[in-house]
This record gives C-alpha cells, structure tokens and sequence, in this order.
C-alpha cells in the first residue's frame, strides 16, 4: 500500500494550503445548520411538559459541552501525535485547539448556570458534572499557560502535550459522572446506548445543532492551523511563493 | 411576537444563554481570522526585510523592531 498521502500531513505547505481549501466547506454547512437549529429549536420544537420553554437552553448549553469535550479529545490526540512520531504539525493543531475549546466550556458552564437557576433553584453545586466541567476549562487553561511561559516552540510542544494527555483522565469522568455519582445533572438524551428520550421535533434541532458546532469548530481550527504554521516556519522558502 | 420573546417566563435565563453562545461563536471567528491576517503581515514584512538585504534585517523583524 502506499502511504505517502500520509506523509503530506507532515509536510507544514501541504497542510496549510489544504487548511485554506477545506476551511469554506466546513464553514458554510455550519453556518446553515446552527441559523436552521435555532429556528428549529426556538421555533418549531414544542415546550417540555416539564419545563416549559426554559428547556431550549439544550440547543446552545449542549452542544457548546460538547465541543468543551471533543475539541479537548482532538487536541490530546493531536499532542499524543506529535509526540510519538515528532510531528510538527500535530504540535500545531493541539496548539489550536486550546483558546477554542476553553471558550465552549466557559460557554457551556455560564449557559448551564443559566438553567440551573430556573430548574434546580441554583446557579452553581458542587456536583460531580459541573465539577469535572469545571477541571476541564482548568485544564485548558493549564494547557495554554504552560506554552505561554516557555520560549522555545519544541520543548513548550513537548511539555504541554505530556499535560494534555494527563488531563484525558477528566474526559470519561465527565462522560460518566452522572451515572458514577448521584448528580443532580439530568443523564444523556441523546448519546446513549437506547433511544434517545426525545420526540423528534424536539430532537432533530439538537442534532443539527451538534454537528453545526462540530463543523463550525473544524472551519475555526483550520483558520487557526494556518496561522499557526506560519508563525512557526519562520524562514521557510514556501511561504515566500505561498504569499507572493 | 410578545410571547415568543417572554419564553413562557424564561426569558432572563434563555435569551442571556443564547446570546453568550452567539458571541462565543462571533469571537472565536473574529479573532481566528485576525490572527491569520496578522501572520500573513507578519510573514510578509519578513520576506521584505531579507530580500532587502541582510539577514541582519530579517533577525531584526522577527524581534519586531524597526
């Protein structure tokens, strides 16, 4: 088999011209996913026989936990990349990653905090859920400062990937917390093993919502990939025909 | 129209939520495009600065200074 194809994902010119072709067919899908969700989920989708309209916080609180927790799955996998196989590049998406992710779960603690004052009474309990949420920004956070306070580009790509992959441990503590401990979070809806417990009008716009943010995250991270790789090939020759 | 924005009493937590969402989203795309504009300038003026002549020159953009 041939694997050079491969190869090219290592290569700093291949990836940030393929970055620039890709980014337009992540962003415009998006775009119309997340505007069609909200009409969906502010709109169409009917009030919970519980909580009236207070539960359509779901359709921006769910899918912005979602990407506090994906977005921090791509960037340990892509520090773990890069430090296996020196990959620079890796290095460079796991850089990208951070500031975005932090932002999403800051996101999905204020818009929780937001529900839980209606629903629960509260903004803010020491529960398990929003505990380990809460880690996770920490994390993030921990991630950035560390690569901030070293100069050199490969030893802070080193240290904070040994960092990233370390927090993972937060990663199925967050997934499982309300099923380990007795948290006051409501469980899953939709990801989890039998149907989801949703009618579909309900459903359908947090659906779209989910892959919308995930799409989105993807137009953002290569936007941010191809600044990063030019900040690091400083001298390359490529970047002179790249930009002339 | 009235009753869509009152949020059948939810309004104070709802629209606050959606509108942190929406800037999260607004900012986060502001501040990717802006920092590929500034490594695109940056990249730039380097490339002046060595074609103009030293590698002095180039050492001296890559700090910054003039």
């Amino acid at each position: 088999m041939d694997w050079t194809w491969l190869h090219k994902f290592g290569s700093p010119p291949h990836v940030y011209r393929l970055a620039g072709l890709l980014t337009p067919w992540f962003a415009w899908p998006a775009a119309l996913l997340i505007l069609g969700a909200l009409y969906g989920g502010l709109v169409l989708a009917p009030p919970d026989y519980q909580q009236g309209d207070g539960f359509r916080i779901i359709y921006v609180h769910a899918p912005s936990a979602w990407l506090g927790v994906m977005i921090y799955a791509v960037m340990a996998t892509a520090a773990g990349v890069g430090l296996i196989w020196r990959m620079k590049v890796a290095h460079a998406v796991a850089a990208s990653c951070a500031g975005v992710g932090a932002w999403f779960t800051v996101v999905s603690l204020l818009t929780g905090m937001l529900w839980g004052k209606p629903m629960w009474g509260t903004y803010w309990v020491w529960d398990p859920r929003l505990t380990a949420q809460l880690i996770l920004l920490f994390l993030y956070l921990g991630f950035m400062g560390l690569r901030a306070s070293i100069d050199d580009t490969s030893r802070a790509d080193r240290a904070s990937a040994v960092l990233a992959l370390v927090g993972v441990v937060n990663l199925p503590v967050i997934r499982y917390s309300v099923e380990w401990w007795n948290s006051i979070h409501q469980a899953p809806s939709v990801m989890k093993m039998d149907r989801p417990s949703m009618p579909f009008d309900m459903l359908a716009p947090l659906l779209a919502m989910l892959l919308g943010f995930t799409l989105y995250f993807g137009a953002v991270l290569l936007i941010r990939l191809r600044a990063e790789i030019l900040r690091r090939e400083r001298n390359a020759s490529w970047i002179r025909e790249e930009l002339t | 129209m009235s009753d869509f924005f009152s949020m059948g009493g939810y309004a104070m937590f709802l629209w606050p939520a959606y509108a942190v969402t929406l800037l999260a989203i607004v900012i986060n795309v502001y501040t990717a495009r802006r920092d590929l504009q500034q490594a695109r300038a940056e990249a730039r003026r380097r490339l002046a600065a060595s074609r103009a002549g030293t590698t002095d020159a180039s050492d001296q953009a890559l700090r910054g200074q003039p």
